[in-house]
């Protein structure tokens, strides 16, 4: 028995205990970000944003999830029970595992698979079902109608977001996570990061996973004007609150994936003594925020786009570039460069 | 000892819910439990330490294949007593179809048995390289012409049913992008300066 706890036991609750440390502070950082998300979109409307609870209404969030989980949750008598609640179960849960090989410090992935990019990659794929289930089982034609558009779009702009991993991984030659952030250290720091060499896909990569979280200006799955509140219609509640909390930490992990793929993971901007001293994983929180900001500029700033629009972009522009930059960086790696 | 429990977990969810497949009576539950199968089985993959072929599996059938067949699935309007009406008629095609499908499976299985030399020749995985990497030399640098005639199969697939969906209809209005772009201000709107009182007659 002792045997079995050295073998089975120990990592067990080793995975366990990190597992619930990541989540716990990640969900904690989102509460934040979603203030922050709040705060500049009022800024830049020049507005003051929540400023209520608590000092500058930092508690803001916190206050929200507190309204959530004490409303009634209503489910429709036309519903299909079981699908309805599972939906927002399945957006939630998935959003949150692709967090686990995420590496956010030197070793620092909860697991550190071989594979990794690919599971991000799966999971992201799979947040879509979440959506189509959640419209499907309102039975609301509104619900159903945004479903539809959720599908297409996060089908479409899945395409080129894999040709943009794709060229990462031409540059690192490998699929684990760890060793494409090291392969982005040089003595040029910030500079030898992916996003310079790569810097057309750096922006279709950063375009595209607005598409795929469904972000302003790609919201027409929530296109209110149109819509109502898309597939979330028929929610409240908790439901809600899981879908929203699904939303975010999809964006986040997304904003964590561009950081490990284009900004050099943990690894500091320049690779001099007082920043080397700075641990690291405050250098990938600090990249992540940056890009948060990014996106939350781009929510205040860009109206919605019409969906005729968005499928262009996706299949007419996006699809051909990225495809022709997989066949420039694989024949510049082939014949000038020192592609593993 | 795990990994055997997780077998055992994967296997039976996989058994249980590709049963439920054929089973339920919503079609949308169908493909629903399908894709719960699919996902079991890319965690038997995983077991097999195979673990690149799982994601793909994840990745392409979960992810894109079975998108569209909900979309399908949750667009039709599926009529049971129509589909039922013909169940005597295809009732020998299925049985024989399906007593051919079992009796494949059982020669599989039992292969360790009746034929155990074509499981010995089975190469042992290579200790030094990802199943990744040689899956890559396989598939790129040994049956390179293949692979590429087997993608030119799929890229004639694809442009037929292109060609077999696309219809050209005469007078519609279609969106010209390049003119919107095109469009500026001085050409879609006038200021006027209006006289208070007076307006524009």
């Amino acid at each position: 028995m002792a045997d079995f706890w050295q073998q089975y036991g120990i990592p067990f609750a080793l995975i366990v205990v990190q597992s619930v440390a990541l989540i716990v502070i990640l969900l904690v950082m989102i509460a934040f970000l979603l203030y922050a998300d709040r705060k500049v979109w009022a800024a830049v409307q020049m507005r003051r944003g929540p400023n209520v609870v608590g000092p500058f209404g930092l508690w803001q969030s916190f206050a929200d999830l507190l309204k959530f989980v004490f409303k009634e949750p209503i489910i429709p008598a036309g519903s299909n029970k079981g699908l309805f609640l599972l939906a927002p179960l399945v957006t939630a849960g998935l959003a949150l595992s692709a967090w686990a090989v995420i590496p956010v410090n030197e070793g620092w992935a909860v697991a550190n698979l071989n594979v990794g990019i690919l599971f991000v990659f799966a999971v992201s794929s799979l947040e879509v079902y979440g959506v189509i289930m959640a419209g499907w089982a309102s039975n609301s034609k509104y619900a159903f109608l945004s479903a539809l558009r959720s599908a297409a779009q996060m089908v479409s702009y899945e395409v080129s977001i894999g040709f943009v991993i794709v060229t990462v991984l031409l540059c690192a030659g490998s699929l684990n996570l760890s060793d494409i952030v090291l392969s982005q250290q040089s003595p040029y720091g910030l500079f030898g990061w992916y996003w310079l060499p790569l810097l057309p896909m750096f922006v279709i990569f950063f375009i595209s996973a607005l598409a795929e979280t469904n972000r302003p200006p790609f919201d027409l799955l929530e296109a209110e004007s149109e819509l109502v509140a898309g597939f979330m219609v028929e929610y409240s509640s908790t439901p809600y609150l899981l879908f929203m909390l699904g939303e975010y930490v999809a964006i986040v992990m997304l904003c964590g994936l561009g950081t490990v793929l284009f900004l050099g993971g943990w690894l500091a901007p320049f690779p001099v003594a007082p920043f080397t001293w700075i641990p690291g994983v405050i250098w990938f929180v600090l990249k992540v925020c940056f890009l948060f900001f990014l996106v939350a500029m781009v929510k205040a700033m860009v109206p919605r786009y019409r969906y005729d629009q968005l499928m262009r972009l996706g299949w007419k522009i996006f699809l051909p570039l990225s495809l022709a930059m997989v066949v420039i960086v694989a024949a510049v790696l082939q014949f000038w460069g020192t592609g593993s | 000892m795990i990994s055997a429990l997780f077998f055992y977990l994967f296997a039976a969810v996989l058994i249980g819910s590709a049963f439920m497949v054929i089973t339920v009576r919503n079609p949308v539950h169908a493909v629903l439990f399908l894709i719960l199968a699919f996902f079991n089985a890319a965690g038997l993959f995983v077991l097999l330490s195979a673990e690149f072929l799982a994601m793909i599996l994840v990745v392409v059938y979960v992810g894109a294949v079975m998108v569209l067949f909900l979309f399908v699935v949750m667009m039709l309007d599926v009529d049971f007593a129509e589909l039922k009406a013909g169940f005597l008629r295809y009732l020998p095609v299925g049985v024989a179809v399906g007593a051919i499908m079992a009796l494949e499976l059982i020669f599989v299985v039992t292969a360790w048995i009746t034929a155990p030399e074509t499981i010995a020749t089975v190469p042992a995985q290579a200790e030094d390289v990802t199943n990744t990497l040689a899956l890559g030399r396989i598939l790129y640098t040994d049956y390179v012409y293949l692979f590429e005639a087997a993608s030119l199969i799929l890229l004639v697939a694809m442009i037929g049913a292109i060609v077999l969906t696309l219809h050209h209809k005469e007078g519609v209005r279609r969106q010209k992008p390049a003119d919107q772009v095109a469009r500026d201000p001085k050409k879609a709107i006038e200021v006027v300066k209006v006289q208070s009182g007076r307006g524009l007659s």
